[in-house]
């Protein structure tokens, strides 16, 4: 793609938002038009997205704007939203560590920045930059690594020390004598926080104003395979005949692989985060420790938002535990001790589907037809509309753009792996 | 909280253990094909369901386990030593 992100839609809607229609229907009153519409489930398609999250409706959203394939189907097993798309902090950032990883995500902060226009849907997209802090010198080291890749890419980013890190944050204890004391930070004001429900219920109305069908409470239950290419999809509302599958199913990507005889390195481990009751706006920086494994952030509410990395075994299960509550209060409270006082009032977690280098696979698998864009890990949701426009394009050519070739399944047999777990591990 | 019934230490809190992961054996280096080496270092099964896997006890007994554990719901069936376990099965299990 060569536009900026800033292309409006030309699909027809079912009711515009605006300040004037705001008004309107504040005055008169009565009930707003559904953002998207319920069909019949069609017994074919010209392409079916397995997973209604960010990535799943970003691809269908883009597939029937830039490509004109407007015969799409988005299946969820449950409701839109309710995977990763809806439990992650809602962090947007592009300093990553290799070229390949921040050239990917600086596309995903940009068309991020211009979402809302594109989507007319207020995505309350927040750049109140993004701090990562150093504890040791080894992690010093890989901040001025990142620092210079991405200056090199054209992402803002620096390596501060602590006089300006406790100007930014005037709540984070930098003083020299705590257990595990700040000696810098990257400081990257590109980054933010976004209304990450908001992400997902604008690229839904966008996709379904332009065509898509969006079928919830959808489980897919097998995937026919015929000559090494995917002929269609069993699902729990009947069968649907099409040429062409995505797999966009995060933490339950291997179940769905499975069913079409692809294999993939990629295993599921919960990751677990908090939020606290709101108080009054004192945090406007996102600040993450991955020495302490923790990120914090405040909401517009005013609650802050904690999360951690990810639990250490792997399971579907989405229990939280005493350990990661015990955990996160402590690393909390070693940054900012003034909130001791503070309540956590609940606690959730996702599932993440990690690979063994922390970087996505996207592209298409050995049958044809049968694509994939899973292994995001603890970082799908800031990547959601870059991985839509590259895999819509995959989808819609059968060949993966430029911007995606690094991330193909076939780099583990060919040992091309991309590895990301410096920039990756914890700090999102 | 998640218990593991340690046949050493008895029933011990899931964080006293290391998770090891998926148990099979290691192909021989000397007759491995690289993708058979790379499908045993990167893809491994990854079901909702009961599985057999290994854990390390290592603040406890030092032992790796054999454990079954469901991956829907962590209902954990049973832990044996692995050297009970390997003993107690003559066949090995799937190398994937």
């Amino acid at each position: 793609m060569t536009n900026n992100g800033s292309s409006r839609t030309n699909g027809h809607r079912l009711s515009g938002y605006s300040a004037w229609s705001l008004l309107r229907h504040g005055a008169v009153g009565g009930t707003w038009p559904r953002a998207w519409r319920e069909h019949d489930l069609e017994s074919s398609y010209d392409a079916v997205i397995i997973g209604g999250g960010v990535h799943g409706l970003a691809t269908a959203y883009y597939l029937a704007r830039d490509h004109g394939m407007r015969k799409v189907a988005v299946l969820d097993k449950a409701y839109i939203g309710s995977g990763g798309s809806g439990r992650n902090t809602a962090i947007l950032r592009s300093n990553y560590l290799t070229p390949e990883g921040v050239r990917f995500y600086d596309r995903s902060v940009k068309l991020y920045e211009h979402l809302a226009a594109d989507l007319n849907y207020n995505v309350m997209f927040s750049q109140r930059g993004h701090l990562t802090l150093a504890h040791n010198d080894a992690s010093l080291r890989t901040m001025h690594w990142r620092t210079e890749v991405n200056k090199l890419q054209g992402v803002d980013s620096e390596v501060i020390g602590p006089d300006r890190i406790k100007d930014l944050v005037p709540y984070l204890d930098t003083s020299p004598d705590t257990r595990y004391p700040i000696l810098g930070a990257l400081y990257h004001p590109p980054g933010g926080i976004v209304r990450h429900d908001a992400v997902v219920w604008g690229y839904a109305r966008g996709a379904d104003a332009h065509g898509v069908h969006i079928h919830q409470q959808t489980e897919v239950t097998g995937i026919d395979v015929s000559h090494g290419r995917v002929t269609g999809v069993q699902t729990s509302r009947g069968p649907i005949s099409t040429p062409v599958v995505l797999n966009a199913t995060a933490g339950w990507a291997t179940l769905i692989s499975d069913m079409a005889g692809v294999s993939m390195p990629v295993q599921t481990f919960p990751l677990q985060a908090a939020v606290t009751e709101p108080v009054r706006p004192f945090l406007d920086t996102v600040v993450v420790s991955g020495t302490l494994h923790v990120y914090v952030s405040q909401t517009d509410r005013g609650e802050l938002v904690f999360g951690a990395s990810v639990d250490p075994f792997a399971s579907y299960s989405m229990r939280g535990s005493l350990e990661f509550t015990e955990g996160i209060a402590g690393h909390v409270l070693e940054l900012m001790p003034a909130l001791h006082r503070m309540k956590l009032l609940r606690q959730w977690a996702g599932l993440c589907d990690m690979t063994p280098d922390y970087s996505p696979i996207m592209g298409p698998t050995p049958v044809e037809g049968f694509y994939v864009d899973v292994g995001w890990g603890t970082y799908g949701f800031k990547a959601g509309p870059v991985s839509g426009e590259a895999m819509a394009a995959t989808l819609a050519t059968g060949k993966p753009p430029e911007i995606i070739t690094a991330f193909g399944l076939d780099r583990f047999a060919d040992g091309r792996l991309v590895g990301e777990k410096g920039a990756a591990a914890v700090g999102h | 909280m998640m218990l593991l019934p340690c046949p050493w230490c008895g029933p011990r809190n899931s964080t006293e253990f290391r998770y090891v992961g998926e148990a099979g054996p290691r192909p021989d280096p000397a007759t491995v094909t690289p993708e058979q080496w790379r499908r045993y270092l990167y893809v491994h099964a990854n079901p909702c369901g009961p599985v057999r896997e290994t854990w390390y006890h290592r603040a406890g007994c030092r032992r790796y386990l054999s454990v079954e554990r469901d991956t829907a719901t962590n209902d954990v069936r049973s832990a044996v030593d692995t050297a009970s376990a390997a003993a107690a099965s003559s066949a090995p299990g799937d190398a994937r």
